[in-house]
């Protein structure tokens, strides 16, 4: 008994032993995407003077636990809540000096959803999309140019509604964020009535469905040649370029890991590229690039020649952007195309 | 009552291991310039036992089709022997392999980013596999800490 005790005690010790404080926490988990000083990267600044101050302690560790759905920040499950604790206490770091976090009411905001549709229509779609979808790209710097400096974001999204209180949607909306596009409506003519009503209308988008990662669960396509193996590979090589693309390689898949004449001959890589694709995908999502160029590797195993490349719409779900499900569905598309041809 | 502690023990231990592979992508951020980085990064690739193959530069494709970009390549890597042996034993595995890093420039910092092998589960069949890939995804992660530590 008293074994189990201490096993559970020395169990539970372990991660506290070791915890890092915010700072490095921050380091680890956030500065990639939203930079060393929460100034820059992807998403929106966090170190932002009209930010930190008015939102609550809640608001930043409930967006870090949930994340933003479809919209590349992730769940952060893996944290404790005192990892959480420690993140937000950093982020606080950088408020204004003499700054105090403001308090809200928790009272619900009681709004015509109508009448918000339409003024949201008018005033806000613009940047946060017709459904609140929020901006395209995933922004700033991430290696990409982009025309405005902050990419608006999902105000549809899940991770967002459950951290966002009513008072804090409204509070947004009626000093806005100085610094950024998003502007205090109030100077912008709209009337406290008004902020209330769209105030509700975007606490209505709760209802949708939320963005789910895609459920296919094949991590690998695969496909029979009838045809030797180096028959196969000019016919993938045919098919690709048939398909506009261009060939920019082939190796062995030992290449660069034995000496060339220690290589097996029996797996073969044809890499091949579309650079307008290519752009297009690192525009939405500069991480995608992991899995290009594009691939298919012939491989002959038992006196039957295989074509084998990995499946696009298996590692969407990884990326954590809903802007990904289209090209990747394209990617798989295309390699089935290309495969299918090979093999005729 | 022993019998309610063993209860709590499993479930807390249930709880430790999948609260651990949580993490879908590994991403940090150096604060060096992209080629010390790059250089970092061969190093410590080789420090922990592996071979860079090949490094593909996405952005002179991109910069001779006429498009506008940072420095953009990937690092592929493997364990010479291990991925001949995982190659007969387990072709489906072959698309994956060599194993890629990208890294990419921003401005005077650098972005890497590589997929968490334990994230795979449809790949890792059997125990064999689901043990070789918690430990790629042990390696793969310390790689690229010490890529952002600089050591
Ligand atoms: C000119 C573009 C623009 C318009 C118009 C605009 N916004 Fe914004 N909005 C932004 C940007 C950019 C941000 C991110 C600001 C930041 O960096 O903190 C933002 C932030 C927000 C946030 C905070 C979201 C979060 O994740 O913290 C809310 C809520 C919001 N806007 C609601 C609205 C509503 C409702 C309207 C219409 C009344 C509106 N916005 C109009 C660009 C805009
Ligand atoms: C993979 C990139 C990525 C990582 C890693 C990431 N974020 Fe984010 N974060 C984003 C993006 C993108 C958004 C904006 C979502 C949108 O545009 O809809 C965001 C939004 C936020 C917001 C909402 C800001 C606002 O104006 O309301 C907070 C707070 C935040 N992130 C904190 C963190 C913290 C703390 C961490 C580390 C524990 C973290 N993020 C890790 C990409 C990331």
């Amino acid at each position: 008994m008293r074994v189990v005790w201490s096993l559970l005690l020395t169990v539970l010790a372990l991660p506290l032993a070791a915890a890092p404080g915010g700072g490095e926490l921050y380091a680890q988990n956030c500065a990639v995407c939203h930079g060393a000083d929460g100034r820059g990267g992807v998403g929106v600044p966090l170190a932002l003077p009209s930010f930190l101050p008015s939102v609550s302690d809640d608001y930043l560790a409930a967006t870090i636990r949930h994340g933003r759905p479809g919209r590349v920040m992730p769940a952060f499950t893996q944290l404790s809540n005192a990892e959480i604790q420690a993140i937000v206490a950093h982020l606080r770091s950088w408020m204004p000096p003499g700054s105090k976090v403001v308090t809200l009411s928790s009272q619900a905001v009681k709004g015509d959803v109508v009448r918000g549709k339409a003024l949201f229509a008018e005033r806000c779609a613009v940047c946060h999309g017709a459904n609140g979808e929020g901006g395209h790209g995933t922004g700033v710097t991430f290696s990409r140019p982009r025309d405005l400096p902050i990419i608006a974001p999902a105000l549809n999204n899940p991770g967002f509604l459950a951290a966002a209180s009513d008072q804090m949607i409204k509070t947004t909306l009626m000093n806005g964020r100085d610094g950024t596009p998003m502007v205090s409506f109030l100077q912008q003519g709209l009337s406290e009535r008004d902020i209330d009503d769209v105030v509700s209308y975007v606490r209505s988008f709760a209802a949708e469905a939320g963005w789910k990662p895609g459920n296919d669960d094949t991590p690998m396509l695969e496909m029979d040649s009838p045809y030797t193996l180096a028959e196969t590979v000019e016919a993938v090589k045919r098919a690709a370029v048939g398909k506009n693309f261009r060939i920019i390689r082939e190796q062995s898949l030992e290449n660069g890991l034995f000496a060339a004449t220690q290589e097996s001959k029996t797996a073969h890589i044809v890499y091949f590229c579309n650079f307008n694709f290519i752009n297009q995908a690192l525009a939405l999502d500069p991480r995608v690039g992991l899995f290009m160029p594009c691939r298919i590797t012939v491989v002959e195993r038992e006196g039957q020649v295989k074509m084998m490349s990995i499946n696009p719409k298996y590692l969407s779900r990884l990326f954590n952007n809903a802007e990904l499900d289209k090209p990747c569905e394209e990617m798989y598309q295309v390699y089935m195309g290309i495969m299918e041809e090979a093999s005729l | 009552m022993r019998c309610n502690s063993l209860v709590l023990l499993v479930l807390l231990c249930v709880g430790l291991t999948s609260v651990s592979h949580a993490d879908e992508l590994f991403m940090v951020r150096s604060s060096h310039a992209f080629p010390e980085t790059m250089a970092t990064l061969q190093e410590v690739i080789s420090r922990h036992g592996y071979t860079v193959s090949r490094v593909q530069r996405v952005d002179i494709g991109l910069t001779d089709s006429g498009f506008k970009t940072d420095m953009y390549r990937l690092v592929f890597f493997a364990r010479p022997d291990e991925l001949r042996d995982l190659s007969q034993r387990y072709p489906q595995l072959i698309p994956y392999l060599p194993w890629p890093i990208t890294i990419f420039a921003e401005g005077e910092e650098t972005l890497l980013v590589t997929a968490n092998p334990a994230e795979l589960h449809a790949l890792a069949h059997n125990d064999e596999l689901k043990h070789l890939f918690r430990r790629w995804s042990t390696e793969f992660r310390a790689i690229l800490e010490e890529v952002r530590k600089g050591e």
